[in-house]
């Protein structure tokens, strides 16, 4: 039903995302096409760590690098996406608030109150500025002229990683006192005290330890594997077809080549299901870290 | 390509390159924080608490009308019961009035009925009387002259002649209810 009556707005919207779409994939194939031909390469082609660096615009500045670059435009964009969206607000929204509202109650409603319960009004905010923050940096991995995920620098992922686990532990100690939050984080009611001494241990481990650890990693290997994933693709496929000279090499490239759309589209889908762990994932411990009983 | 770029600063891809970009992080999520709680969620919450009160606005007054709806029911349902109730009653009225009517009529009906019975009746026995008077005189002039010409001569006596009819007469009406037997005409 809803979706029927959304849809002849989206469609009437289709054709200029349509024509910015086919611009930028045109834009990117002669780019792309120019510098195979033109910018000589190596004998040999090689995918890795290397490939992660970027370097400073200005030697001057050499934290100012294109990763940090992407880092302030997703900020910018970000802010100005919420602050459009929440502007002039009606009781019948239009087009643009419906799509605000629908955005605000996703993470509002299906993240945030899920997860938290009674008071996630408090934790919203939060929730808010990590997902966009990191779903925007996420898919500068799949843009023609960006082409980089921020979050594959770890340094990134790990501070967004260290505010979570900040926000749950401080939030926990606020609620239970400190001796009740470890009690409450490292065992689980109703465990028979024989058991205390694996439960304990395992318990603070993975509440306290790791959980910075998972979260950070995850977000940054789903995006550092992913880059690497469409470089090889892509640089690979590229490489086959124009600086080698066997006739099956030019298949395996062309094919390559093909397929990293493929590979693109995974990427894109694993971009977006990253933030969004990583939000539900904070979301949850602070629910938990909130909860009475686990 | 790959030559122009600089080497990281460890080799290690998860091993941080530098401070900016944790400091970056923290810092772009920190205002992004601080700018959604100030202005971007109290202006949705603001929205979705007007949107709710429009709503329990609009019940309400949906409310208000059928409550009115409902007593303006009641009181067309009492009116009519009035009404029905009046119509009962001018109907019992007029059925009483009808009855009494009648009865009325019928009454004077009655009374001109009796009063003409009654004038029928004193006509009669006034003509009664007035025939019998008549008669009486007739049938003593005839009795009279018809005795005269049987007995041949005329019974000019005047008075002997009336009193013989006059005792004639009231012989005959001593007997008039048993019918006059042959012993008083012989």
């Amino acid at each position: 039903m809803a979706v029927a009556q959304v849809a002849p707005a989206t469609r009437r919207g289709m054709p200029m995302l349509g024509v910015i779409a086919v611009a930028l994939v045109v834009i990117s194939l002669i780019v792309g096409i120019i510098v195979a031909i033109t910018v000589p390469t190596e004998e040999h082609f090689s995918v890795g760590v290397a490939n992660f660096t970027t370097p400073p615009f200005l030697s001057s500045i050499p934290w100012f690098t294109r990763a940090m670059l992407l880092g302030l435009v997703a900020f910018a964009l970000a802010l100005s996406f919420w602050l459009a969206m929440s502007r002039n607000h009606k009781l019948v929204p239009g087009k643009r608030q419906y799509f605000g509202e629908w955005a605000y109650s996703f993470v509002r409603d299906g993240i945030a109150r899920d997860q938290i319960g009674r008071d996630f009004q408090k934790y919203l905010p939060y929730l808010i500025a990590l997902i966009t923050f990191v779903i925007i940096n996420n898919l500068w991995g799949m843009f023609p002229l960006t082409l980089f995920p921020t979050m594959s620098h770890v340094g990134w992922a790990y501070s967004l990683a260290v505010i979570s686990w900040l926000i749950y532990n401080v939030v926990g100690i606020r609620k239970h006192g400190f001796f009740g939050y470890v009690k409450h984080s490292v065992l689980p009611a109703g465990v028979p005290p024989a058991l205390w001494v694996l439960v304990i241990p395992i318990e603070f481990i993975s509440n306290i330890l790791i959980r910075p650890v998972t979260l950070s990693l995850r977000l940054f290997g789903n995006m550092f594997a992913g880059h690497l994933l469409m470089l090889v693709f892509a640089g690979g496929g590229q490489f086959l077809l124009f600086e080698t000279a066997p006739v099956i090499n030019k298949f395996a490239g062309g094919f390559a080549l093909i397929f990293s759309l493929a590979i693109l589209a995974l990427e894109t889908f694993v971009q977006c299901v990253q933030a969004y762990i990583m939000t539900i994932l904070s979301a949850q411990y602070i629910g938990s870290a909130l909860a009475e009983e686990h | 390509m790959t030559t122009f770029l600089l080497p990281l600063e460890s080799n290690n891809p998860i091993i941080p390159g530098g401070a900016a970009e944790i400091i970056a992080s923290a810092v772009f999520v920190a205002i992004l924080t601080f700018v959604v709680a100030r202005v971007v969620m109290p202006r949705f919450e603001k929205t979705y608490a007007d949107r709710a009160a429009a709503i329990e606005g609009g019940i309400q007054k949906a409310e208000q009308a059928q409550a009115e709806a409902a007593a303006a029911l009641e009181k067309y349902q009492a009116q009519l019961a009035d009404a029905r109730g009046e119509a009962a009653q001018i109907k019992e009225a007029a059925k009483a009035d009808a009855a009494q009517i009648t009865a009325d009529a019928r009454q004077r009906a009655q009374a001109e009925a009796d009063r003409i019975v009654a004038a029928a009746h004193s006509q009669l026995e006034a003509e009664r009387n007035q025939i019998v008077h008549q008669l009486r005189g007739e049938l003593g002039g005839l009795a009279t002259s018809l005795a005269g010409r049987i007995v041949g001569e005329s019974l000019d006596d005047d008075e002997r002649a009336r009193r013989t009819v006059d005792r004639f007469i009231s012989d005959l009406e001593s007997a008039d209810a048993p019918a006059p037997q042959g012993a008083d005409v012989q």
